[in-house]
């Protein structure tokens, strides 16, 4: 082979797998296994990648997969990591990998455990930004306007008031050694990040944004398109906060309109001028908030 | 499927715990497409972008460089298709 990749060549994940058409969490975990190479353990608790792997006996990772009950993912890689501790095992990466549901919602308080005890763990949010596996319920880490079935629009116009929950603020206020935000978009960002927080002893906190097509209701093959326009509008910009100091990875010099990102997905259609403009409002706030952030934190090792 | 169904007689040939021990490659997810790619060669530059963004994976880089479907894999998404930066890969209509 003469082409010269930008990411790993090895999969450990293997076809067949029986994620939807364009999904973003399939994407998600086959760059995080391609950076953290196969010394991982995983585990994983209810979410869309629970049934990933397809129904028994079949398995679409090549690395030990546990599954765990939904509130349980910070105690369970705890529990992991103790064992190989007493075993004498230290080259293996745990992985905590679980959704916005699982994290933001259900699981805060095992992670939130985990990392005060500073467990030497890696935990993951895949964030599809609602419960997809379920079908499509809102979380906590569901954007403000959108569309769920337990946010329904059509007459009651009850979509969803409340803005997204920003579960790295969340761990800063930890105390965590690194913490870092990324984007299925942009592959060779995410593995540089997941390579730099193996190295790194301690709790870490790994956000990644991946896009749900059928969630969402956007075409399958635009799920790379959505989460480039995402960091580019602002949506969903990618950072990594180490020992509380702020560096944002992708810094566009004028931040993109949020309209034809929101125009684009089926969840947001129903949206009136003012909630748009509303968005738009504080997505430019959030923004220049983080710019602030990292000016105010540089050098502050 | 038939070559992977194991002889369960008594409760004692059973796995102690529920264990996988089966490839998903053997899942064939390729009957699930209604679109398939195809690939022009003329107008591939050969940059892989196709095989980094696909979720399955089901795209293979020969040792030629250009890009190969696995279709008894490929769902048809389109990934592939939407971010090729030359238009090299087309979504056609799967026929019978």
């Amino acid at each position: 082979m003469m082409v010269k990749l930008t990411i790993p060549e090895e999969e450990l994940m293997m076809p067949g797998h029986v994620g939807c058409l364009g999904c973003g969490a399939t994407l998600a975990m086959r760059y995080t296994l391609k950076a953290l190479g196969k010394r991982t353990i995983i585990s994983v608790p209810a979410c869309c990648w629970a049934v990933m792997p397809g129904v028994y006996p079949y398995m679409c990772l090549d690395i030990p997969m546990l599954y765990t009950a939904f509130e349980v993912t910070g105690a369970s890689i705890s529990g992991i990591r103790a064992a190989l501790t007493a075993k004498g095992i230290d080259d293996i990466t745990v992985v905590g990998w679980a959704g916005d549901g699982g994290t933001a919602d259900i699981g805060i308080q095992a992670l939130s455990g985990a990392v005060e005890r500073g467990t030497d763990v890696m935990y993951i949010m895949y964030d599809n930004e609602a419960y997809m596996n379920t079908g499509i319920q809102r979380s906590s880490a569901t954007p403000i306007g959108a569309w769920t079935t337990t946010t329904p629009v059509g007459t009651t116009q009850d979509w969803k008031r409340m803005p997204k929950k920003n579960m790295v603020d969340i761990m800063v206020a930890h105390k965590i050694p690194y913490t870092a935000t990324m984007s299925v978009g942009y592959p060779e960002d995410m593995i540089k990040k997941l390579k730099k927080a193996k190295g790194i002893k301690g709790p870490k906190f790994i956000h990644i944004f991946a896009p749900c097509p059928t969630g969402w209701r956007l075409a399958p093959d635009k799920t790379i398109e959505i989460a480039k326009m995402a960091t580019a509008c602002g949506a969903f910009p990618l950072y990594e906060v180490e020992n509380g100091v702020y560096k944002i990875s992708r810094k566009p010099k004028e931040l993109e309109p949020i309209l034809p990102y929101l125009k684009m997905q089926g969840r947001f259609r129903h949206l009136p001028e003012d909630a748009l403009d509303d968005i738009q409002t504080r997505v430019t706030k959030e923004w220049k908030q983080l710019l602030r952030l990292e000016e105010f934190t540089a050098g502050n090792e | 499927m038939s070559k992977f169904k194991r002889d369960y007689k008594k409760h004692q040939d059973l796995p102690l715990m529920p264990i996988t021990f089966v490839s998903s490659e053997e899942n064939q997810t390729g009957f699930w497409k209604t679109f398939k790619p195809v690939l022009e060669k003329e107008k591939c530059i050969k940059c892989a972008i196709c095989w980094k963004f696909c979720p399955e994976p089901a795209i293979d880089i020969g040792d030629d460089d250009y890009p190969t479907f696995r279709m008894e894999h490929c769902k048809g998404c389109g990934i592939c298709a939407n971010e090729c930066p030359k238009d090299a890969i087309q979504m056609v209509m799967e026929e019978e």
